[in-house]
């Protein structure tokens, strides 16, 4: 059986809600170690990852040095890693979030071979599918036989797995020198909030620039707080001070696939729409009947948004 | 100090790409090309670090055909100083770009490595975090705000929890996000200016890259279609419909 190297992420406390979707993918390939480097203090993530269902083995690598997520501290490791386990593992993979895509293109350079961005199906043992030109084409794509496949998981494209039987959690070195040419600052805070994960929220109540402004995104938040929903947002709105960053959904923001998605003053640009695709059910509310965003909503409601989200949320009370 | 800023030329991102009849590739065939808009932003950096006196030279690469001139003439009239083409019709996967980014490094020596986070055509999100590995220096990837002070860059990246920041030393390979800056317009003289600056047309054999295992592509396709939904008239309906439909409760 195919052995499959999954990389975690995580912030030392939790584990990314990527990881039981990239389980899923993972499972399919061999058997799936998840390897958790992380500070000697921080070490909850391994167990998180050792109750996943379809996780055979948690090499657990502590390190001071790990505390922080460097690629450039990582990757070394990982490459050592990968190489290791009975003659090197088949597949080493990582969830396309922020982190997956930063370490894993210099562990696929390290390793001399090439890498799978964004796999979302998979065909056989080496040809999977994967998105490119915003997801407006779908590739098949074949990795050639005698090397091993280094690929990051479009998380948005495969199903959470539950927990299952824990797996043993195993102590792991990664003997590698490292370089100290990069620190780690640390996150900006940007407020924050209590609101649900974008990228794991059930519903979603996403904003664009016909919102207006950083005061009118409250109707944004109203609206997601009656349905206890995560907040994102278009490109737009994102640039124009609405919102921070970290919401902001499509080909350069979060890919998510929540069960319901409500597009609010967004026209529905090919850069946006790639980030919903896998969306179960997407609502639009424009004041424009020709916005492209109708094309693909499920149920569209053309008219002003500072109308209709008053009786929207009027309406939910009443229901 | 001298900055390198790796270009590619790719359909123009307003164009809606479609796949070609034998599903072997996407039509290009009358289709705008422009630069990636990703390095569109690297090149304006560049520019703004010169005229703040934190750079001296701005050098524009690409990998690509011939007519990967035209892109590389739009950033010698943004304001590069000087641009090279290293010619290859053959397709140039992200491990094998990096290679040959690796092979230009060492040659120019430069301080500073600019490219964008990902090219908008294989949306791969590889090649800097490669060149980085190759060359044994650090990355800042995802970069929406960059300062330099004696030999160190401080990095904003935009990532999954919001924007984090790190210190690296230099030389160092930054790939860069969109709200990083707003490139300028490129204005009719700039263009003429542009006609007499050096650009180098060079075979890609002359890197001496050697050529890495490349993915096979083995089919284009559409994406599934969205099954186009319907109008609803009034809130009523619209809560009516999603609760008929189970997502709402
Ligand atoms: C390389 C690249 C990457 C990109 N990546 C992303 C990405 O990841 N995510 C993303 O979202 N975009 C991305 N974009 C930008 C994208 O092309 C669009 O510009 C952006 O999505 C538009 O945002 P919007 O729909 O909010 O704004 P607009 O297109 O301006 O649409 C605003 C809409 O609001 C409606 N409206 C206005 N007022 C009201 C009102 N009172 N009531 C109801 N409706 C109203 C208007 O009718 C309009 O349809 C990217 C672009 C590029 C070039
Ligand atoms: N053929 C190329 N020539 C020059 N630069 C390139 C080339 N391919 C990729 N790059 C650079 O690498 C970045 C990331 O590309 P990618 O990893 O392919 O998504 C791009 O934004 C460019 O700056």
């Amino acid at each position: 059986m195919s052995s499959v190297l999954l990389i975690a992420d995580h912030d030392g406390k939790s584990l990314n809600t990527g990881i039981a979707r990239s389980v899923a993918c993972a499972r399919q390939l061999g058997t799936v170690h998840v390897a958790v480097f992380h500070a000697p203090d921080a070490d909850a993530p391994c167990a998180a990852a050792a109750r996943l269902d379809g996780v055979s083995r948690v090499l657990s690598v502590s390190n001071p040095v790990n505390g922080t997520p460097l690629a450039a501290v990582l990757a070394p490791q990982i490459a050592r890693l990968a190489a290791e386990h009975e003659g090197g593992y088949d597949y080493v993979l990582a969830p396309s979030t922020t982190f997956g895509k930063d370490v894993l293109p210099r562990v696929a350079a390290l390793m001399g071979v090439p890498q799978v961005s964004d796999l979302m199906e998979v065909i056989d043992a080496r040809t999977f599918k994967r998105p490119i030109y915003a997801g407006n084409v779908i590739t098949t794509v074949k990795v050639p036989e005698g090397i091993p496949v280094l690929a990051t998981v479009r998380i948005a494209s495969f199903q959470a797995v539950g927990d299952g039987e824990d797996a043993p959690i195993v102590a792991a070195q990664a003997e590698v020198e490292l370089p100290d040419h990069t620190r780690y600052l640390g996150l900006v805070d940007t407020g924050g909030s209590d609101r649900p994960d974008l990228q794991s929220a059930p519903v979603v109540v996403a904003g664009g620039r016909g919102v207006g402004s950083e005061e009118n995104f409250q109707v944004i938040f109203k609206l997601a707080d009656k349905l206890g929903a995560a907040v994102g947002a278009s490109r737009a709105a994102v640039d124009a001070g609405y919102v921070p960053n970290e919401m902001q959904v499509g080909q350069t923001g979060k890919i998510i696939a929540p069960d319901l998605y409500f597009a609010i003053g967004i026209s529905g640009a090919i850069q946006h729409m790639t980030g919903i695709k896998d969306a179960g059910c997407i609502v639009a509310i424009n004041k424009d009947g020709d916005a492209p965003i109708f094309e693909v909503a499920d149920y569209g409601l053309v008219g002003d948004l500072f109308t209709l989200l008053p009786e929207l949320e009027k309406a939910l009370d009443g229901a | 100090m001298k900055i390198l800023v790796g270009i590619k030329r790719v359909i123009d991102y307003n164009v809606r790409v479609q796949v070609n009849r034998d599903g072997s590739g996407v039509v290009k065939e009358g289709v705008k090309m422009s630069i990636n808009p990703f390095d569109e932003i690297a090149v304006e950096e560049a520019l703004r670090m010169k005229e703040r006196g934190d750079a001296n030279e701005v050098v524009v690469v690409s990998i690509g055909p011939e007519a990967a001139q035209q892109q590389l003439r739009t950033a010698l009239a943004m304001g590069a100083d000087r641009a090279v083409l290293y010619q290859s019709d053959e397709e140039v996967q992200p491990l094998a770009a990096a290679r040959a980014l690796l092979a230009v490094v060492e040659a120019e020596d430069p301080g500073l490595v600019l490219l964008g986070k990902q090219a908008i055509d294989d949306d791969s999100n590889q090649v800097g975090q490669m060149l980085a590995a190759l060359w044994n220096r650090p990355q800042a990837t995802f970069v929406s705000a960059l300062e330099f002070t004696d030999g160190v860059a401080k990095a904003t990246r935009e990532v999954d929890a919001g924007l984090e920041n790190i210190e690296v030393e230099l030389p160092a390979v930054v790939t860069v996000d969109l709200r990083l800056n707003e490139p300028r317009f490129v204005k009719m003289p700039d263009i003429m200016k542009a006609k007499r600056k050096p650009l180098e047309i060079k075979p890609f054999a002359e890197l001496g890259v050697e050529m890495p295992v490349q993915l096979e592509t083995t089919l284009h396709e559409p994406p599934p279609k969205r099954q186009g939904g319907v109008k609803v008239d009034s809130v009523q309906a619209l809560v009516e419909a999603l609760k008929n439909k189970g997502v709402l409760s």
